[in-house]
């Protein structure tokens, strides 16, 4: 276990076995998409409050998950690399970083079209998950504008992990504290996304997106990633046989 | 006591500064960086006092590694680059007293030493009027006030008229002398009387 | 030349070296205490500039306003944090010396609250009063300034750390700090708000207290390590 996990870290290794890897998420991963997709569209019933607007918690609620989860890779990755030298890790959290930046994004953005039946305005301060998802996509704009403001690459990887760590300490904090700002807003009653008991026929749908969205996001990840190996590893000698064997193109 | 180094290698960027260096210093030792600006020896003085992460290599002192025992290391080093280190708006002495909580300070009389460098008059001054040549011998002061071993220096003749230059040389070589280290980066020479291990980057 | 090993300078006198220097330095640039003061007073008296008199709008705002001119003033101090000690190597005596560095950035935290949150706090009753908020209001104000200029100033000087030898680290410094500011800014504001509410403050106050030992335990840390980078 040790042995393949240390083999895994050598980047040439890496960069091979990526690429086998990334069918066995992606197609999993398109194939719950799309049965999520149809079964959320069509076989669900329409919520008894929120009719047929409820049915964009079928992307919502997936990414808004990726986006925390995502945090959790670059901040745990960043401090791997930061900790034990390990460079791959240096580079998972380089790649992982703006696909958190999207998904938080596409959560932000869903979140924001949901709000527009259920509350009447496109933003609703008083709601806490979406206000720590815009916290959140400032995090991932700081980290992501510290990496590109230093050019050496070693350096920017180890100054962005000491912001990633501080960072994941501080999210719990910043989601409770939205929390208890918005426990003392007034005057806004909340629709609750879901609720306690959800039917068979709309949870379902929710799962299969959960688990297709992150199949999907660990597809797209290995590709960012190979890409990003590739690129670090540019002037060392596998990278240059690699592109003159031909290969390079796959 | 032995500062040892083996298979340092850097780059900056694309560019390789060194590769493969290797050496061992033993007491009333100097280690002379020699090449021409921008050949590295600046990085390669920074990254053995650690102060810059190597691509791979080790440094010790005294056998252990010394990114381990930095606290150790750093008791026994004092550092001296191109910048002075010094705040402007205080004085020589305001400067010198918060060094002293920062490291050992050997048991030599302050004024002394202030004596020696040719000081003693510009105690009550702020260092920002004080001029580059006199700034460079304040930052001697804190190697002779400290109880360390090695010296580290960067270009420690730059802004010195010829009889600094002197005085620096004979600073290091009482060092020496005394079974102290020093490890001295110049891209001119460093005339000295004492055994001397060289370092030549491209 | 008597060589001792074992013996090691001691933390807490370098630590409070440290601290008296920055603060006799402070002490000799009055302009670096004063500017971030006027910068408070100013974006502070923008307020009701704008939305207009109106007493019970000045005090409904009054505490947000000014918690978030306090944050504001406290990031324009940060950016000169390690800026001169930079320039002039004595950060990078700091970085060779004996003394823990973590010990050494927990000195560079406290001289800058010293030197410029503790003077928010002092003159915070002041811009209170303009703002109407009654005297007890102003004291709880006080309190989470208190508490919450000490986190941010643990918490800026990772920020701080991380941007030193950039060029453009001034805006990047307010992009990383500000989103983890929130807590501290969330409680403190709101805290002073509960109180003009005729609410009870121990819960916010407790929260901020809590948030300082946080900070206290991982900031300096953080800012050792970045501090190292940076001077790479």
């Amino acid at each position: 276990m040790w042995k393949f996990l240390h083999r895994l870290a050598s980047p040439p290794h890496f960069y091979r076995i990526a690429i086998n890897l990334i069918p066995w998420f992606a197609m999993p991963g398109l194939l719950l998409l799309a049965y999520g997709t149809y079964a959320g569209l069509f076989v669900a019933p329409a919520d008894y409050q929120q009719g047929d607007a409820f049915r964009i918690i079928y992307v919502h609620v997936p990414a808004a998950y990726l986006s925390m989860m995502a945090y959790m890779i670059m901040a745990v990755s960043a401090g791997i690399g930061l900790i034990w030298r390990m460079k791959l890790a240096h580079a998972v959290a380089a790649a992982v970083a703006p696909l958190g930046a999207s998904f938080t994004f596409l959560a932000l953005a869903t979140g924001s079209i949901w709000g527009r039946p259920m509350w009447g305005t496109w933003w609703e301060w008083g709601d806490p998950r979406l206000t720590s998802e815009l916290v959140l996509l400032f995090l991932y704009f700081g980290y992501m504008a510290l990496r590109n403001s230093i050019d050496d690459t070693s350096k920017a990887d180890r100054a962005s992990a000491v912001l990633a760590m501080v960072g994941a300490v501080n999210v719990p904090i910043i989601h409770f504290s939205v929390e208890w700002w918005s426990s003392l807003h007034q005057g806004s009653t909340l629709v609750r996304k879901g609720g306690p008991a959800m039917d068979a026929a709309m949870l379902y749908p929710l799962l299969a997106m959960i688990f297709g969205f992150t199949l999907v996001f660990g597809a797209l990840l290995l590709r960012r990633l190979r890409a990003e190996v590739l690129f670090r590893e540019r002037r060392k000698r596998w990278v240059r046989d690699l592109i003159l064997s031909g290969n390079g193109k796959r | 006591m032995q500062l040892s180094a083996d298979h340092l290698t850097l780059y900056r960027g694309q560019r390789c500064l060194f590769k493969g260096l290797g050496f061992a210093l033993n007491p009333g030792e100097l280690l002379l960086l020699e090449g021409s600006n921008g050949s590295g020896k600046t990085s390669l003085l920074r990254a053995i006092a650690g102060l810059l992460e190597l691509e791979s290599g080790t440094v010790r002192w005294n056998g252990t590694p010394l990114l381990r025992e930095r606290q150790s290391f750093q008791n026994s080093m004092v550092w001296m680059s191109h910048k002075p280190g010094l705040k402007g708006d205080l004085t020589l002495v305001e400067n010198l007293r918060y060094e002293a909580a920062l490291r050992l300070q050997a048991e030599v009389e302050f004024a002394t030493v202030l004596k020696q460098l040719g000081l003693n008059r510009l105690t009550r001054l702020p260092v920002r009027s004080l001029s580059a040549g006199q700034q460079r011998r304040v930052a001697l002061a804190r190697l002779l006030l400290s109880s360390a071993t090695v010296w580290m220096m960067d270009e420690p003749t730059a802004n010195l008229d010829a009889e600094g230059r002197d005085l620096v040389v004979k600073i290091v070589g009482q060092h020496l002398a005394k079974g102290g280290m020093a490890i001295v980066a110049a891209h001119q020479d460093f005339d000295l009387d004492a055994p001397v291990k060289r370092i030549r980057l491209q | 030349m008597t060589i001792q090993d074992e013996q090691l300078p001691d933390i807490s006198t370098g630590l409070l070296a440290l601290i008296v220097r920055d603060v006799s330095l402070a002490v000799k640039r009055p302009g670096d205490v004063l500017n971030p003061l006027f910068f408070f007073a100013m974006v502070a008296a923008l307020f009701p500039l704008v939305i207009g008199p109106g007493t019970e709008q000045l005090q409904s705002i009054g505490p947000g306003v000014l918690w978030v001119a306090a944050l504001l003033a406290t990031l324009l101090s940060l950016n000169s944090l390690f800026l001169s000690d930079h320039e002039d190597g004595s950060l990078e005596q700091m970085l060779v010396s004996p003394v823990p560095l973590a010990a050494l950035a927990l000195g560079k935290s406290a001289a800058h609250w010293l030197s410029s949150g503790l003077p928010l706090v002092l003159v915070s009753p002041v811009i209170a009063m303009t703002y109407q908020l009654s005297l007890s209001v102003t004291g709880v104000l006080m309190l989470t300034l208190l508490l919450g200029t000490i986190s941010l100033s643990l918490l800026g000087s990772v920020g701080a750390a991380l941007t030193v030898g950039l060029h453009r680290g001034t805006a990047l410094l307010s992009l990383l700090i500000l989103p983890l500011a929130m807590p501290v800014l969330i409680f403190g504001a709101r805290t002073v708000s509960l109180v003009a509410a005729g609410d009870g403050v121990a819960g916010g106050l407790y929260f901020l207290g809590a948030y300082v030992l946080l900070m206290l335990s991982i900031a300096p840390f953080a800012t050792a390590a970045a501090l190292r980078i940076s001077n790479e």
